[in-house]
């Protein structure tokens, strides 16, 4: 905003009041929002004894890095977690946003036939659901998925919100772009990968990321359908030692012998770096995407 | 000569027509994954939904188990956990919506009157990052706070000489707790959405505003809330269409499912989660399941029809 000359400077103070004020319930507020975090931080970075007698704190009153080096020594159980993770949170970013934007593109094509019944298709498995538990019982009695890696990749595979942000973005595109590609003779297949997707960066980029935290952040899937203790989520792992932390002594026990003695176990302070290392990678990723986020967010977010 | 120019045209008309239907072929094939996997994962549980007039059985199987035609249904209406689930799912529901709303539009209205765009970005930034957390981390930041022997506001409470609550036993407390975690989750990014659209404002209304005399306070509450008036409609009536549906994760983990809790906190989505992995009722458990996704999917209708008299271009379909 361009500042005008004829204000007087009672005004400009007044202003820059305003504004020290605004700023400071803003800090107030991020304060507030970032409170737990740092809680969980400075819990995972106190030392077990004093937690015990003392309680928690917001600011470590003995500083230890001992739950870390726990939960990273413990071999089997938390870093199969993590790979298991990765694994299916990477394959379903891509694959998922794939999938979606190679229907979002058709469905912004306006002269293609059919397309808003496509889109209706698409659309009513917002209005109605067969609910979870038929859908338990076909992803494990009629799919098999239980058990395997496919029940974190194939189920779910389509966010309508997702392909519905993806065509509104691509509708932007000006159709003249697409058309002078047609006359050259370029395939739609040609046109979509090298100029849509390559166009759409903004929107593509937010698909992606939700796609990813979305499924990192996924405890439900493991506990509905993994038994198998080497394919169960780092969300689900945590979800269970909140339960019973117990269960980290048994991994322990389970795992190489050069351990601390399993009963000397600092529970309260590993619980709480476990939960700052599954919560960690999240995070990190974020700053990544933000340059395109808000902008990919924001077109089309309320219609599709 | 003519006849040449004729048959060229005809040549040529053909050629496009192939070249339209080869665009659409092409097209289609790129819909087809889509397709497929919304068909294998979202249409075909659709018919499990007869689940919820039989008697399931493991051995049976779906189409093998015997009719009990509205059995499950009667037993669920007739029971006194209909009641406080239904309640418990509305009420908080109820309750999100209306302090979301009021949370989402103080953060937009404010973020949109403070002047340097670093300190906005900044702000905006932190608030948004709860969003990205799984219920699963943010149920060890309220254990963090409220575990009864060493949680953080059990001693503040102690300091000032009030003796500590054992939080995980007194369900009355809940109610308060979620509605804070739900806000601190979600209020950062539900200001976007109306962030966004108070940057559209004609900032030249703002300026005939201020020629006028008008205060600040006079600009938000004349100028600033109306244009956001009808997103706000919106917005607000299609979450009431989802107000039958409860955020599984935020009852089931939150709460860590203790028991002394459920009296305000069990809610239609954890109660058919128990139906199926505690009680074992399948049957049952897709009865209900059946019930909310049918009552939902009227509600939704309903608030659409309702959007679509207000602004037609605002409704979903």
């Amino acid at each position: 905003m361009t500042k005008k000359e004829n204000k007087s400077t009672g005004l400009k103070k007044a202003e820059k009041k305003r504004q020290f004020i605004l700023s400071f319930m803003f800090v107030i507020i991020c304060a507030i929002i970032l409170f737990p975090f740092l809680l969980l931080v400075s819990v995972s970075l106190s030392d077990e004894k004093d937690i015990v007698f003392n309680g928690y704190n917001i600011i470590p009153r003995v500083f230890s890095t001992n739950a870390y080096k726990y939960v990273f020594k413990n071999p089997t159980s938390i870093l199969n977690a993590y790979k298991v993770t990765i694994f299916y949170s990477v394959v379903t970013m891509v694959l998922n946003t794939l999938v979606m934007a190679l229907i979002a593109y058709p469905l912004s094509r306006k002269e293609l036939k059919g397309r808003k019944g496509m889109s209706f298709y698409l659309y009513f498995t917002t209005l109605f659901s067969g609910g979870l538990i038929p859908t338990f019982i076909l992803n494990t009695q009629y799919l098999h998925l239980g058990d395997t890696m496919w029940i974190y990749i194939l189920p779910g595979m389509v966010s309508v919100w997702h392909v519905f942000m993806l065509r509104a973005f691509i509708q932007g595109i000006p159709n003249e772009i697409v058309e002078s590609l047609r006359i050259d003779g370029a395939s739609e297949y040609r046109i979509f990968f090298g100029t849509i997707i390559p166009l759409s960066k903004p929107v593509i980029a937010t698909v992606m990321l939700f796609t990813f935290l979305n499924k990192w952040n996924d405890w439900m899937t493991s506990m509905l359908y993994i038994n198998d203790q080497k394919l169960i989520s780092l969300q689900y792992l945590l979800q269970r030692i909140m339960l019973n932390v117990q269960l980290l002594q048994q991994s322990q026990q389970a795992g190489t012998s050069d351990m601390i003695d399993a009963t000397q176990l600092p529970t309260e302070t590993v619980r709480m770096a476990m939960a700052v290392a599954v919560a960690g990678p999240a995070l990190l990723v974020f700053p990544f995407f933000q340059k395109y986020f808000t902008k990919g967010l924001t077109v089309g977010s309320v219609k599709g | 000569m003519k006849e040449a120019k004729t048959t060229e045209m005809v040549k040529n008309a053909s050629k496009k027509r192939f070249k339209v239907k080869r665009v659409s072929l092409q097209l289609y094939s790129m819909c087809i994954p889509a397709i497929i996997s919304v068909f294998v994962f979202s249409y075909l549980p659709m018919v499990g939904v007869i689940l919820a007039f039989k008697n399931y059985k493991y051995s049976k199987g779906i189409f093998g188990s015997d009719w009990v035609g509205f059995k499950n249904f009667e037993y669920f209406f007739k029971s006194k956990d209909f009641f406080v689930i239904t309640r418990n799912t509305l009420l908080l529901n109820t309750i999100f919506i209306i302090t979301g709303t009021v949370a989402a539009l103080f953060v937009a209205i404010m973020l949109y009157n403070v002047k340097s765009r670093a300190k906005t970005k900044v702000f905006q930034t932190i608030m948004i990052t709860p969003h990205f957390l799984s219920w699963v981390v943010v149920s060890y930041m309220v254990f963090a706070l409220l575990n009864p022997s060493y949680g953080l506001v059990n001693a503040l409470l102690s300091k000032f000489g009030i003796k500590g609550i054992d939080w995980y036993s007194t369900p009355n407390a809940w109610p308060v707790i979620l509605t804070l975690f739900s806000l601190w989750k979600h209020v950062g990014m539900d200001s976007v959405v109306y962030y966004a659209a108070l940057m559209g404002i004609d900032s030249s209304m703002l300026e005939a505003a201020e020629v006028d005399g008008a205060t600040n306070f006079k600009k938000t509450i004349y100028v600033i809330l109306p244009t956001l008036i009808p997103l706000i409609t919106i917005l607000t009536i299609l979450k009431i269409g989802n107000i039958f549906r409860a955020d599984f994760g935020l009852f089931y983990q939150l709460t860590r499912d203790v028991g002394a809790l459920y009296p305000t906190t069990d809610v239609i989505d954890t109660y058919i989660f128990r139906t199926m992995r505690v009680v074992g009722d399948m049957g049952m458990g897709a009865a209900i399941g059946l019930v909310q996704s049918f009552v939902g999917f009227v509600l939704v209708i309903i608030t659409n029809a309702i959007a679509n008299k207000i602004d037609p271009d605002a409704a979903l379909f």
